[in-house]
């Protein structure tokens, strides 16, 4: 799938995936232990050097008239805070710290990982797999420590009849265990799909016919793609705002 | 795919550099599922986590919060600022108005006052005046009834030369008594 010699040009080599491989980051012995440095680590140090900069740095000066870098942190800290509180109501706000990490995480990541040569860490589904179950666990542990067994009630529809209840409560438990496969597994495809088609098709341009029409190509979808890693790292907030919700207040 | 499978053969010890050479043979040719890096990036994305959290729970976010309601409160003071300025500038624009008012019935004041002291002024002006012409109008009336008595007195007088001579050159000579008595029944006549 990812070598594939196309047909005339033998020199056309696809490797779409290769920019996804976790690589140590100082050779060594080649094998990845859990605490070698790796391109993982690179990319997410620099995820988190940004937000730094952009957060305390930018913030330093506490201006009333706010700097443009501080101006910049101020409306993400507002963005996040209206919706954290527009979703779960003043007392999600709590939380707020938590799901602010998340978003600024996601987002500094999708957004790195689109520089070229760069490595995109929310590519991987062992990333956001994390992510979406460490959401899950997070959100169901406290629906049950704030709510008691009561919380079984997000699934119990009082307000259907009767006799569909169980069945409803089934779909719904099923659907609550599917949250945190979709919730990780829509940011990874999203990112992985997008840079993997730009470099297929940037593997078109080394032919000479070919290659304005692909060099346009990936310009489009490169645009498509810095809109693909903001709305990603929306969503699976909002989604985490979703099920904090459900956690705070079961009753529908 | 073919070469894949000789490079899985090959590369099974030299992990790394089949990694270095595609990815193909690492993990049934997606690195997502190369399970052998999950422990590793397991790790260090708890590591980042846990960093950015700290950052922005301790600094960052604290920080903003505190700017963001600093300007809410600076804006609201400012604001109450304003109204007051404005409360200010209405009450300035109305003792300006006051004193502009109070000016205005002064002046109206004065004005009439110096009218009625002209008025005055010229009212005894045009009594006197008044007494004045009275008085040269009867003095003159005098003089013109003495003028006019005195003209009667000549009158008189010429007439009585007059028909004495007439009476001479009649040759007859008249009593003056007689002549004077005519005279004066004819004058009255």
């Amino acid at each position: 799938m990812a070598t594939e010699t196309h047909g005339e040009e033998s020199g056309l080599v696809f490797h779409p995936l290769d920019q996804f491989i976790v690589k140590p980051l100082f050779g060594g012995d080649g094998v990845i232990h859990w605490y070698t440095p790796t391109n993982v680590t690179l990319w997410m140090g620099l995820a988190l050097l940004c937000i730094v900069a952009v957060f305390v740095l930018g913030s330093r000066g506490r201006a009333v008239v706010p700097t443009r870098t501080q101006s910049i942190g101020e409306i993400f800290y507002g963005f996040t805070h209206k919706m954290v509180e527009d979703v779960t109501g003043k007392d999600g706000l709590r939380y707020f710290p938590y799901i602010m990490t998340i978003f600024l995480f996601i987002l500094t990541a999708n957004l790195l990982g689109l520089i070229p040569m760069s490595f995109a860490t929310t590519s991987h589904v062992a990333v956001t797999a994390v992510l979406g179950v460490g959401v899950f666990l997070s959100v169901t542990l406290l629906g049950f420590i704030l709510n008691g067994p009561s919380f079984l009630g997000l699934f119990w529809m009082t307000s259907a009849p009767l006799v569909l209840r169980p069945i409803i409560a089934v779909i719904e438990l099923i659907s609550y265990f599917v949250r945190p496969v979709s919730h990780s597994i829509r940011l990874a495809g999203n990112i992985m799909a997008g840079h993997a088609v730009i470099k297929v098709f940037a593997g078109f341009a080394a032919i000479a016919a070919i290659s304005p029409v692909s060099i346009l190509a990936i310009t489009a979808i490169y645009g498509l793609e810095v809109l693909v890693a903001a709305i990603q790292a929306y969503v699976f907030t909002i989604l985490t705002c979703v099920y904090l919700k459900d956690a705070l207040h079961p009753q529908h | 795919m073919a070469d894949g499978t000789t490079e899985v053969a090959a590369g099974a010890e030299h992990v790394a550099e089949a990694v270095g050479h595609g990815a193909e043979a690492a993990g049934a040719g997606m690195p997502q599922l190369d399970f052998s890096t999950f422990p590793n990036q397991i790790f260090w994305l708890f590591v980042t986590l846990v960093l950015i959290y700290l950052v922005l729970s301790r600094i960052a976010l604290p920080r903003i919060a505190s700017v963001l309601s600093e300007r809410a409160g600076t804006i609201t003071h400012d604001l109450a600022a304003a109204e007051e300025f404005k409360q200010r500038a209405v009450e300035a624009e109305a003792a300006y108005d006051k004193a502009l008012a109070d000016a205005r019935s002064e002046a109206a004041r004065i004005v009439a006052a110096a009218k009625a002291e002209i008025q005055q002024g010229l009212d005894a002006e045009l009594a006197r005046a008044d007494a004045e012409i009275a008085a040269q109008t009867a003095e003159s009336e005098a003089a013109i009834a003495e003028i006019r008595k005195d003209a009667v007195k000549s009158v008189t007088q010429v007439a009585r030369n007059t028909v004495k001579v007439l009476i001479s050159t009649m040759g007859t000579e008249a009593e003056t008594a007689d002549i004077n008595a005519a005279v004066a029944a004819h004058l009255k006549g």
